[in-house]
């Protein structure tokens, strides 16, 4: 099994939960969270006073699957996240040792 | 204010119902004024700190409306000795005031015009506390406020609007407070931070505001209000002057909220919401003194000034490393000294007096009697505020300790916080907890 993560922008988290739907991912877990790569943040003005902020607000999207379809997944996700533009996010997968389902005990792939 | 200038004629003026009624709703709009501050001032601090920014607010209604009862009226509009305070005990505890019995020449019951007043003695210490955001004891601030009325806002209200205090007898032109109210909190504001100091962090965290909605809520009331502040302040519509000080209130605030976001956009780039804010302050408070003394265009005049140089006023504690959090000395200092010098140019005589500024022909006049005011008020405020503070200080310790600071005087003051996004916030019920069983003191689950 992988799993695979995706920083991505806000806004492109409905199409790329739409193409992981169509390829026929059986759940995931999304995270509000914030960071920076090289977009860096942006500049905010209060009464004159110029605060860097440095965060940007993003969305991390967890989804196990077989090792089979990791390296397709990647792809769609990347496919449907991309805007082209500047702070797009990254997409990467890591091996998992084990899953269970915690209603049933199912292990491993059948627990997916 | 018009204490001695509202005869209309050589008889006794009568109890006059509508102006009676238009009082109680001014003085009502008035009060809502405190919590619009406290909004104002609440939404532009953190969110670990905000519920303390309120309650230095609401704090005020609470211990000045006593205060104002007990002896503050008396001290500021009884009776006259030697142009420095008042004193009548009929004022003291209200409690010698016939229910019909009439303040000075006006139409109104003096019942009326001492709660008017009050209004205005508790929004003024409030005013201060813009500046010591996230960092002040609440005993401490409860206390200072309680000597501040005392030995300053009730003696220089009675110097700019009681018969014989020596300001007004100088005919300096304060219609509804641009000295008494801004000028007097905005020193004050200064006098104390002399003592309090920055706060833990200041120009190098990011204090952003944590709630601009707040904000603009808070300023948006505030406007409301002012209507009453401005516009009450003749005590009545006989002759019309009530209406002119309404519609200069309305004008000159556009101006100032025009003027601030013109200013904010060529130097930083944005049309931003806290400037809009801000601007609509800053106009308030400059129109504050003149509505009763400049045409509406002379408001637009005086608004648009105001607004243009308060924006540029509020970088200055960057550069002089002062932390006045939220800008009084930047929006009620400066706003109030601008609109009080400007009657000086834009007094157009045909008003509340007959006081013509330079430029409706009236020369240097005018000009030089504001100046008194404004720098005799500004001084006076100033170097009384830094010595309460000083001996409060030294007394009971005027700041919270840093880790209180660091980690929000929300918590080490009041015990609360203000805002629960989660409901994930763990912990146990209490015992104290109002009637619960035993099973429910259990860890409550994240």
């Amino acid at each position: 099994m992988k799993l695979i993560t995706a920083v991505i922008k806000p806004h492109r988290l409905d199409e790329v939960k739409d193409a992981l739907q169509a390829f026929g991912v059986h759940g995931l877990t999304i995270t509000e969270a914030s960071g920076y790569g090289r977009q860096r943040g942006h500049t905010e003005v209060y009464r004159g006073a110029e605060y860097t902020v440095d965060l940007v607000p993003k969305i991390r999207i967890e989804v196990l699957v077989e090792d089979a379809d990791a390296e397709e997944l990647v792809d769609v996700i990347v496919k449907a996240a991309r805007t082209g533009k500047i702070g797009d996010g990254k997409v990467w997968s890591v091996p998992v040792d084990d899953a269970v389902r915690v209603r049933t005990g199912e292990r491993g792939p059948d627990a997916l | 204010m018009p204490p001695g200038i509202l005869t209309l004629a050589a008889d006794k003026a009568t109890l006059s119902p509508a102006n009676t009624g238009f009082m109680l709703i001014c003085s009502a709009l008035v009060m809502v004024m405190t919590p619009a501050l406290a909004f104002f001032y609440g939404g532009m601090v953190r969110v670990k700190s905000v519920l303390n920014m309120l309650m230095m607010s609401f704090i005020s209604l609470g211990i000045v409306t006593i205060l104002w009862v007990l002896y503050g009226f008396g001290l500021a509009f009884g009776t006259d000795s030697g142009g420095f305070i008042g004193w009548n005990g009929n004022f003291a505890g209200l409690s010698g005031i016939g229910l019909t019995e009439l303040w000075g020449t006006s139409t109104i019951p003096v019942y009326v015009f001492a709660v008017f007043q009050l209004m205005f003695a508790v929004i003024t210490p409030a005013l201060i506390s813009g500046a010591l955001a996230d960092r002040v004891k609440f005993t401490a601030w409860a206390l200072f406020i309680t000597l501040w009325v005392t030995v300053v806002y009730f003696p220089v209200a009675h110097w700019v609007w009681g018969e014989g205090g020596w300001l007004y007898e100088l005919k300096v032109i304060d219609f509804a407070g641009g000295t008494a109210v801004h000028i007097n909190a905005g020193a004050a504001a200064l006098g104390v931070l002399l003592v309090v100091g920055k706060r833990i962090g200041f120009k190098k965290d990011p204090m952003r505001p944590h709630s601009l909605p707040l904000v603009m809520l808070g300023a948006g009331l505030l406007w409301f209000g002012w209507f009453g502040f401005n516009a009450g302040s003749w005590l009545g519509n006989d002759d019309g002057i009530g209406a002119v000080a309404f519609v200069n209130t309305q004008v000159a605030t556009a101006a100032a909220m025009l003027g601030w976001l013109a200013y904010e956009k060529l130097r930083h780039g944005s049309f931003t919401t806290l400037g809009a804010a801000s601007g609509a302050v800053a106009g308030l408070v400059a129109i504050t003194p003149a509505c009763g003394a400049v045409s509406p265009l002379g408001a637009i005049a005086v608004g648009a000034i105001a607004g243009v140089l308060c924006a540029m006023a509020v970088n200055l504690k960057y550069k002089l490393g002062y932390d006045d959090s939220l800008d009084v000395i930047g929006v009620h200092l400066v706003g109030g000294v601008v609109g009080s010098l400007l009657i000086g140019f834009f007094a157009t005589g045909g008003v509340q007096s007959k006081a013509k500024g330079l430029f409706y022909g009236g020369g240097f006049e005018q000009l030089g009697r504001q100046a008194v005011g404004v720098v005799c008020v500004l001084l006076y405020s100033l170097v009384v505020s830094y010595v309460l503070a000083k001996v409060i200080d030294l007394v009971m310790g005027f700041r919270v300790g840093e880790d209180e600071e660091v980690a929000g005087i929300d918590q080490a003051a009041h015990a609360e916080t203000a805002y629960d996004f989660t409901g994930a916030g763990g912990g146990t019920v209490g015992r104290r907890g109002p009637g619960l069983g035993e099973s429910l003191t259990k860890k409550v689950d994240a």
